[in-house]
């Protein structure tokens, strides 16, 4: 009874504040601080916005890469989908990027993006996002944009708690949000209760290369690991995981996933265990993964299957794994730049919880256990608090910070922004979200040092912010200044797939390490055609191998013929041109694949089964020139058995 | 005017629109926008491709052209045209890059009343005359010649392309060096040529 009391009271206080805030905000739309807003986000023509932002692109798969403050979209990056615009997931070389132990995925469900750190702050080499359905990690450089590198994680699923980077990006890390049998197998859904589990997987990174290997799966009891963070600073060492459904419920979970008063903080020592596993310790399970990377220099794509993955059961190394008991289902774990508080967003709660790190380690000196859960200490809920931000919102979902010592959090119920002090635990600001705010981002806001000048927030729910189209809407973020004591609403715009989260850096300290164009004397592509003079054609049984080159406005040769019909012929377009943003595309009559996008320098392959007898055009997709129109070519295809010579030309200088 | 003139003068023109700006700071709204638009078209005028920092690039037709010794008049001809942009555009462009000497054959009257801000558009049209949209490296212009193909100019004019030995003549210019840049190819020639 007390409960529900507070429940309301704490209800009626929070629609009370978002009247206000909506109100304040109306007001403000009509006077000349709108006027002023507008200048904040102008970014004159030709001019370049301030901050990168990384959104995740959810069900897109991909990643969307925005100007701030401008919320001007300047890319999309395909990472776990095939992208017909550019022929990812459809060309020859970056097919292999898609491959999983299921086989070809042309699919994914993005969700985190993080960007690489060396002593805490952010340093501009690459962006990791992670994938949810078919559990996997992508590596993307921030030097070309492009998907390097994506490793499956098996024995998981539904990895959200990713992916996030340490300090020095030693590791990133992989959840399992679905417990699962592990290892999996046939049997009843409803014996799930301690029988399945939730594996934590740790990915080393190489600081060379960047190359993900997975390091080792700390084998932990079946809860829905749904959110992490690592420790900074002073807790560098240790990762946070919070948990729900520890109840360990296998259906109807909106209800059944919320009995128990409080869920679980796992707090991870992942330097012991990394210790413990490199003096041999853990066991080697069975897990099949692919592990696919792009190399640069032969501008190609190839997959390795992994057998087996080195498995920690988390009771066996002592001091390394704890619980810290955290109420109402949380989602966000974050922590404060000073490495010092760990927060906990119950998502069914209206305060956030603060764990002090002194605390915790206190706690796990002191063995203040409150019982353990599947061999787990338990450590003393009153113990590790350090306080509570008694907000009055509903359902806080996850917290960034500004770096002068205020926290952020997202009210998704309430749909607002929460400012509050670190410290003292007191609100300072609220503003109303539209609508329904799940993440938000302060560039650098999750590491030890934030650019605290905006902060944006992505909602779930579009409704009328926009002109409507149709049922089907894009969603919407909003832009804040958050330079001031109060928040200042900036910008509405729209945002691609579903960003669920998004990482944002300053654009000085990466936007002169960006590629301009591929130097064609570093192309090491096997099917690559350096100079005109290299093109040519080649047969090997119905096999046939285009070396085609393009350069404005043609492509050499463009006019073949001697191609029949069931021949699986591949086109090998090897870009020439050496100059900023001069892209040529590639797309032949009837092709079931996609068109290919070949930037400078590059060489691309796309295939081509022509089923019908005739002369088939193809041409250039990108308008590269003024001669663009002219850019196009001739496939003579000849019956099965037809003696029709396969021969060449460009401007009549026909080879054979 | 040379460069140095015509650089000086627009930081005169742009300090002055700034002293104006600075001068209507705190007077009406409408006041502020028009000086403001002002210094913006001053500002603008030197935005483009053209003024674009690219580093590690391959050399455009503008920067050999600016690299050349023996093209300073054709250079300071571009810029008294305004016509740089075009010169580093994706292209592809064949350029036909008459030399200083080329230059110094017409008469010095004609060349420097042609170099006057009044002739702007005039000297523009000549200009445009010297480059043919596409790329022809010297072996496609051989072949225009067996093929009896035309070459098409910018200015929508058409030119003779013929040889005599092993020479490949323009116009009824000789070429005397090809150079082949990120959006076309730059021929060196040594007459200036004149649109009819």
């Amino acid at each position: 009874m007390k409960t529900i009391q507070k429940f309301l009271l704490g209800l009626s206080a929070g629609l009370l504040l978002v009247g206000c805030g909506n109100t304040s905000k109306d007001s403000s739309n009509s006077g000349a601080m709108s006027s002023s807003n507008a200048e904040k986000v102008y970014v004159p023509p030709g001019e370049h916005d301030e901050f990168y932002a990384f959104m995740s692109g959810g069900y897109s798969g991909n990643l969307t890469v925005y100007g701030l403050p401008s919320g001007r979209m300047l890319k999309e990056i395909p990472v776990f989908s095939q992208f017909p615009t550019n022929g990812y997931g459809y060309s020859e070389e970056s097919k292999a990027m898609l491959n999983t132990s299921f086989g070809f995925i042309p699919w994914g469900d993005a969700h985190h993006p993080d960007i690489s750190q060396t002593d805490g702050v952010l340093d501009g080499r690459w962006i990791f996002i992670n994938e949810n359905n078919t559990p996997r990690i992508a590596r993307i450089s921030l030097t070309t944009f492009e998907t390097e590198e994506i490793i499956e994680i098996p024995n998981s699923a539904g990895n959200h708690a990713s992916s996030f980077v340490t300090e020095n990006t030693e590791y990133i890390v992989a959840g399992t949000r679905f417990a699962v049998p592990n290892p999996q197998k046939d049997m009843p859904i409803d014996e799930m209760k301690g029988e399945f589990k939730g594996p934590l997987s740790f990915i080393s990174i190489d600081q060379e290369h960047g190359h993900m290997n997975l390091d080792f799966q700390l084998n932990m009891p079946g809860f829905n690991y749904d959110l992490a963070h690592p420790g900074r600073d002073k807790s560098h060492g240790w990762f946070f995981f919070t948990s729900y459904n520890t109840e360990e419920a296998h259906s109807m979970q909106e209800v059944n996933a919320s009995q128990n008063d409080k869920d679980f903080i796992a707090a991870v020592n992942w330097k012991k265990l990394a210790e413990y596993v490199k003096n041999g310790g853990g066991t080697k399970v069975a897990g099949t993964y692919a592990h696919n990377v792009y190399d640069e220099s032969t501008m190609t794509a190839t997959t390795e299957m992994k057998e087996g993955v080195i498995s920690v059961d988390p009771r066996n190394v002592e001091g390394a794994v704890y619980y810290m008991p955290v109420p109402k289902s949380p989602h966000g774990l974050d922590v404060d730049p000073s490495g010092q508080y760990i927060i906990g967003n119950g998502k069914l709660s209206t305060q956030l919880s603060v764990y002090s790190f002194d605390k915790m380690m206190k706690a796990i000196e002191n063995k203040d256990y409150d019982g353990d859960a599947y061999g787990i200490p338990i450590l003393k809920f009153d113990s590790v608090l350090e306080g509570v931000v008694d907000s009055g919102g509903l359902g806080p979902l996850h917290t960034e910070f500004d770096g002068k010592g205020f926290g952020y959090t997202t009210f998704f119920i309430s749909s607002e922004v929460v400012k509050w002090k670190i410290g003292t635990w007191e609100v300072v600001d609220r503003l109303p979200s539209f609508y329904s705010v799940g993440h938000l981002t302060i560039p650098g806001g999750n590491s030890r040092k934030p650019f605290g000048k905006y902060m944006f927030s992505m909602n779930k729910i579009t409704k009328d912010r926009y002109l409507p189209t149709g049922p089907e809407l894009e969603h919407s973020a909003q832009l804040y200044d958050i330079s001031g004591d109060k928040m200042d609403l900036l910008l509405d715009f729209p945002t691609h797939g579903e960003p669920h989260y998004a990482a944002a850096i300053p654009a000085d300290l990466i936007k002169s390490k960006s590629k301009k164009y591929y130097d064609l004397e570093e192309n090491n592509h096997k099917y690559a055609a350096k100079s005109e003079a290299a093109t040519r054609v080649e047969r090997n049984g119905n096999e046939v191998h285009v070396y085609a080159t393009t350069v404005r406005s043609h492509f050499a040769p463009d006019n073949i013929e001697g191609i029949k019909v069931g021949d699986k012929v591949y086109f090998h377009i090897t870009n020439l041109e050496q100059d900023f943003d001069v892209p040529h595309g590639f797309a032949v009559i009837g092709a079931n694949t996609s068109e290919i996008l070949i930037m400078p320098g590059q060489t691309k392959t796309i295939t081509w089964e022509p089923e019908r007898e005739g002369v088939w055009p193809f041409y250039c997709t990108d308008f590269c020139s003024a001669l663009h129109q002219e850019m196009q070519g001739y496939v003579r295809v000849s019956g099965k058995n037809s003696s029709t010579k396969l021969r060449w030309s460009l401007d009549d200088e026909w080879k054979e | 005017m040379d460069l140095k003139k015509m650089l000086n003068c627009s930081a005169i023109v742009l300090s002055m629109a700034c002293l104006l700006a600075c001068n209507t700071k705190g007077k009406a709204d409408t006041e502020d926008k028009t000086s403001k638009a002002y210094l913006n078209e001053v500002s603008t005028s030197k935005q483009g491709q053209a003024f674009m920092e690219d580093d590690g690039n391959e050399m455009n037709a503008l920067k050999l052209a600016l690299t050349s010794p023996d093209h300073t008049t054709l250079v300071k001809a571009v810029q008294e045209a305004e016509v740089e942009n075009a010169l580093v555009n994706v292209g592809p462009l064949t350029v036909f890059a008459p030399t200083n000497a080329a230059f110094n054959k017409i008469d010095k009257a004609t060349l420097e009343d042609l170099l006057k801000p009044e002739h702007k558009s005039a000297l523009a049209g000549i200009l445009v005359h010297h480059v043919a949209p596409s790329n022809y490296p010297l072996k496609t212009l051989q072949k225009n010649v067996e093929k009896n193909r035309k070459l098409y100019m910018a200015d929508g004019q058409y030119l003779d392309v013929t040889t005599q030995g092993d020479d490949i003549y323009i116009g009824g210019t000789k070429i005397i060096k090809s150079v082949n840049v990120s959006n076309g190819w730059v021929h060196i020639i040594e007459e200036v040529l004149l649109p009819n």
